[in-house]
């Protein structure tokens, strides 16, 4: 039976690894490999296709566009994430229902029906193919998971902790930073890990939203299917690159992954 | 002193709304309003690339067009079909997965990071790599079946078969989530319940039927509604594995909304689309915060 149970999870485990692993392994073949049929596991392996994907004039300008992107959408998510969940858990004030409602809600609004009319705003805004306007978007669609998940990990906090550094004279914001975040860090954890995913992988507002000055990666790797044919060995470089950064990020953080998938829908 | 006091009760009385301040801004200008204005949209007819105030009105009846186009009607059908086969697939795999690995094993740690590893890659980049997969002539889909005896097939080239071919890599990204959530809602079941079936003399599949899977109701719903929500949201995989194709056999609302706005560039007819869309997706999430309201008050 135990023997059973860890063939079972073994062949999980390769199913889940393998269509990644053919990624990478075709990322390392010279042409007349990737189309060998039947395919080949071992053969010499190159770097041709990653040196042509660095070496693209604009490589460098996509890397650091979704960096950018990355990472100023995450830090402002978390910091106004934290803020209106705080306000949300410890204060009762007017329109405090109608903002926890709403932003549930807003949670699964789907990227396509927002793709015509951010367009939209976004060009009246002047905030069309800019970089801020990228993250303004993913700011927005990613605050209401962010509360979602703060919210719960705020709730627990005994508020017996921040009555105590009330009565030693501190004000919301001084509870805020030295009671209440170092209590949440893997919540915080957490939401990051979720918002950083969605900013670096996003593609189609990206793709609507950007041009050839601001491109993220995801919209790059996009161009590389053309009518006339596929340049797998430069498509599968680049995926590998794009999948790279959240890959090593679950390596070291599954745990809190873990937490924020069941956030909200199993009781923990 | 009397002052400083007065201040500082209306610093204390503002602060929520200065700490909540921020995200009401955010998400109303990014989120909400575009969300509000997708209705609004829909009832105007306008191309891509002119102005705004050439738009004509055409008012409600845009939503009734919309609803009997048969390109709309075939699109919500795949729609409904996809998500319905990947999310019934998912929960059958990922209940039975979980029941099975669900007592405690060396190096379960290593493996669960190897499950989460397909959500985190790119969309974009899963469905690149599964269109690699599926390509006729060199694909390693067609090398597998080879193996067992049947010829090479044109996946994306086959109406039904890129169909399966799409809900093969959601069901390949997404069972992973489902295996989590029963993990953790198994975790969470009262062991008393199940000490108390063992001494009654229950056999282990009775023990599954009517006591694990009774108490897990609650998660194996709210579970199979997040995953019915994003599986009528799924957009980037199948705009790189199959475009919508062959023909339009692939062309789930979200790929159809972003077919009509940015290649035949009717940008008030996608808007229409999209409060379908909206509707169905807002239903499920009313139903899914009824049963597991994560902000509801009391809650501990």
């Amino acid at each position: 039976m135990r023997a059973a149970r860890y063939g079972v999870v073994v062949m999980l485990a390769l199913i889940c690894l393998g269509p990644v692993l053919i990624m990478a392994l075709t990322s390392l073949k010279v042409q007349t490999d990737i189309f060998a049929m039947p395919p080949v596991f071992f053969f010499a392996p190159t770097l041709d296709n990653y040196r042509a994907v660095l070496l693209q004039d604009r490589f460098g300008t996509y890397l650091g566009n979704s960096v950018f992107v990355g990472v100023v959408s995450t830090v402002l998510t978390l910091t106004i994430g934290t803020m209106a969940a705080y306000a949300i858990v410890r204060f009762r004030f007017v329109g405090r229902s109608v903002v926890s409602s709403t932003t549930l809600l807003l949670r699964s609004v789907p990227l396509a029906v927002l793709a015509v009319p951010v367009f939209v705003v976004w060009q009246d805004a002047g905030l069309l193919n800019s970089l801020w306007g990228l993250v303004l978007l993913y700011t927005a669609v990613n605050l209401p998971f962010t509360i979602w998940v703060l919210y719960g990990f705020i709730a627990q906090i005994p508020y017996e902790l921040e009555e105590a550094a009330q009565i030693d004279g501190c004000g919301s914001l001084r509870i805020l930073t030295t009671v209440v975040l170092p209590l949440i860090r893997p919540g915080l954890a957490a939401a990051a890990i979720f918002t950083f995913r969605i900013a670096w992988n996003e593609f189609i507002l990206a793709l609507v939203l950007t041009n050839r000055a601001t491109r993220t990666l995801p919209v790059a790797a996009s161009l590389y299917i053309t009518d006339v044919g596929i340049e797998w060995g430069r498509l599968m470089a680049l995926g590998v690159l794009i999948a790279l950064p959240p890959l090593l990020i679950t390596l070291i953080a599954a745990r809190h992954i873990v937490a924020g998938l069941t956030a909200g829908a199993v009781k923990g | 002193m009397a002052r400083v006091g007065a201040f500082k009760s209306m610093v204390n009385r503002s602060a929520p709304y200065m700490l909540a301040g921020p995200a009401v801004l955010v998400i109303g200008f990014g989120c909400l309003y575009p969300t509000l204005l997708a209705l609004r949209l829909g009832m105007e007819q306008w191309s891509l690339g002119t102005p705004w105030s050439s738009a004509t009105y055409v008012g409600l009846s845009a939503f009734g067009l919309a609803l009997t186009d048969p390109v709309v009607l075939h699109s919500f059908g795949v729609t409904l079909a996809f998500a319905a086969v990947v999310v019934g697939c998912e929960m059958l795999l990922g209940t039975a997965l979980a029941l099975l690995l669900e007592q405690p094993m060396r190096g379960m740690a290593v493996f669960r990071t190897i499950f989460i590893a397909p959500m985190m890659v790119a969309p974009i980049v899963v469905g690149m790599m599964w269109r690699y997969l599926f390509d006729t002539q060199y694909g390693f889909a067609n090398y597998l079946i080879g193996l067992v005896g049947i010829g090479p097939q044109t996946w994306l080239g086959d109406p039904v078969l890129a169909f399966a071919a799409i809900v093969l890599s959601d069901v390949w990204q997404w069972t992973p989530f489902v295996l989590i959530m029963v993990l953790a809602g198994l975790q969470n079941i009262d062991q008393s319940a199940l000490e108390a079936a063992r001494i009654d003399g229950a056999t282990p599949l009775q023990a599954i039927l009517r006591v694990k899977l009774p108490m897990l109701a609650s998660v194996l719903v709210v579970t199979a509604l997040m995953r019915l929500i994003d599986a009528f949201r799924v957009l980037e995989v199948i705009y790189a594995l199959t475009f919508g194709g062959p023909g339009n056999a692939t062309e789930v609302l979200p790929v159809l909304i972003y077919k009509t706005a940015f290649v035949s560039q009717k940008l008030g007819t996608a808007s229409a689309i999209s409060v379908l869309l909206l509707l169905v997706v807002s239903a499920l999430s009313v139903a899914a915060l009824a049963i597991s309201n994560p902000m509801r008050d009391g809650r501990r």
